[in-house]
């Protein structure tokens, strides 16, 4: 069973958003994700400084098999991309909502608020209704 | 995670899922990707031994008295060279254009029987093309779906394996030459393989299988799924077919020129006038390997972009768990030089032409640019 914390919002393409006490986010993509991603070889993050809309591809991770894009859970500005991913990207796997994380962001004015985010019950549901 | 659709499945199917098996779709079948990391399973084969599920390829028994001039028909490589019972052979089945049907091992067992290992995906229209071109040589095709194949690969492969049989029977697996199998009562054991390592492929009855794999694993061999068996077999320098070749492209374009044996004039294989004609005129693209050297990771379908010459594509690309970097096979202008760059979403990345196998018997083969060993 992939692990779900209580102190983060979901989307249905499989990213988290933790808010941060000064007003940005960090993101990044959820135990479920990548568990099925499997082995992760290869994270791309955005630049700082790069303006995201909201469900934009504003990141790819590539396992063995198969590259993935990460999209933008809501529009803002990149502050800072993970550099550490580069050369470590399994830091994903084994610490996906920590160390792992992808990118903050300072979120658009009112970008939070009208982001389409779950809380960890729905996103609960989503996985259930995927089978895992 | 999967629909509803239910592809065929092997004898080993269900201990795949107790194993907790990622299951996929692979050419109609449903077949283990990974069983936990795949970069783990790569390297268990590489540094010690592994087992593989290939009972989804299919295989075929030819019988008959004319069935060595039959496959001398069928097939770009000569059984002609095939003098010691056992003995395997690689080749290549062609279309009348030098397409590749597919591609496929050869084991001689005597004068009036040949056993023919064909993939998975091509079954059916392999089985059709064999049979339509098998009656006017009288030859039997028999497929043999009561068997399960297991294959064994790695350093500690042979050793292990052996373990599973009887004392005469593991003297005799082991004392096999490369390339060479052998009917040990009801299992037939082949030296044989499709990950670089040392290793047996053993075709055994479909009852055999479950139990057999148990006992591996219980002697310290991983299962090991398909995502590894890729891995491996690109570190290897082995094409996969439908990735690498198909009907659409010769052998020469293939990197399998080796496999075809043009040698003697007189045998006139299907495919036969069609290459000649490309041997005549040389062929406008070479398969080769690539190495990128910046970070990403090569995928197949990926833009070649040659200097002055034009573009080629990636065939087969993945991340090498031994070289950690990643490798590929792309189609290119056979004039093409080192230095090559990859279309990776829109960038424009650097990738130097090396001759695979990358990697075999555990060892890197790729030298960096200073050509030193890496």
């Amino acid at each position: 069973m992939s692990s779900v914390p209580e102190d983060l919002k979901y989307t249905k393409s499989h990213e988290w958003v933790r808010a941060r006490p000064d007003g940005t986010v960090e993101i990044g993509i959820t135990d479920h994700a990548q568990h099925a991603l499997g082995d992760l070889v290869y994270v791309e993050v955005p630049d700082a400084g790069r303006v995201l809309v909201a469900g934009e591809a504003c990141a790819v991770v590539e396992s063995v098999k198969a590259a993935s894009d990460v999209y933008a859970p809501l529009a803002g500005q990149v502050i800072v991309g993970n550099s550490k991913l580069a050369a470590e990207p399994e830091t994903v796997n084994t610490d996906s909502y920590g160390e792992g994380w992808l990118m903050r962001l300072r979120p658009a004015p009112g970008a939070l608020e009208a982001a389409a985010l779950m809380s960890p019950a729905d996103y609960r549901k989503v996985l259930d209704a995927e089978g895992g | 995670m999967r629909g509803d659709a239910v592809g065929r499945q092997t004898p080993l199917f269900k201990l795949h899922q107790e194993l907790g098996a990622r299951i996929v779709d692979f050419g109609g079948w449903d077949m283990p990707v990974q069983y936990g990391s795949q970069i783990g399973e790569h390297h268990a084969v590489r540094r010690a031994a592994g087992v593989f599920d290939v009972s989804h390829m299919c295989v075929v028994d030819l019988t008959g008295a004319r069935v060595r001039a039959f496959l001398q028909h069928l097939l770009a490589n000569d059984v002609a060279k095939l003098k010691v019972a056992g003995k395997a052979l690689y080749s290549c089945m062609l279309n009348e254009r030098g397409g590749v049907i597919d591609d496929l091992i050869v084991y001689y067992l005597s004068e009036s029987w040949y056993r023919l290992v064909v993939n998975a995906g091509t079954r059916d229209k392999d089985l059709a093309w064999i049979r339509a071109h098998a009656a006017a040589f009288a030859v039997e095709v028999s497929e043999r779906a009561d068997l399960a194949m297991l294959a064994i690969q790695g350093p500690e492969a042979r050793e292990k394996a052996a373990q599973l049989l009887n004392a005469a029977d593991a003297a005799a697996a082991l004392a096999l030459e490369s390339f060479v199998g052998r009917q040990l009562g009801s299992w037939f054991v082949a030296r044989t393989g499709y990950t670089g390592e040392d290793g047996f492929e053993i075709m055994m009855p479909a009852q055999d299988a479950v139990s057999a794999w148990r006992s591996l694993n219980a002697l310290g061999v991983a299962s090991c799924g398909l995502g590894a068996r890729d891995t491996l077999r690109l570190e290897a320098g082995m094409n996969l077919y439908g990735n690498d070749m198909d009907e659409n492209t010769q052998p020469f374009e293939s990197a399998l020129g080796w496999t075809v044996a043009l040698a003697p004039a007189a045998r006139g294989f299907i495919g036969r006038e069609a290459l000649e004609g490309i041997v005549r005129s040389g062929s406008p693209a070479k398969l080769v390997g690539l190495l990128l050297e910046d970070r990403g990771v090569l995928r197949s379908h990926q833009k070649v972009l040659i200097p002055r010459l034009g573009e080629g594509e990636i065939t087969s690309g993945s991340f090498s768990p031994t070289l950690e970097r990643s490798i590929a096979f792309a189609r290119v202008p056979c004039a093409t030089g080192p230095k090559v760059q990859v279309d990776i979403r829109g960038k424009l990345l650097n990738a130097r032409v090396v001759k695979p196998p990358f990697v075999r018997r555990g060892k890197s083969l790729v030298t960096d640019s200073e050509g030193t060993q890496r």
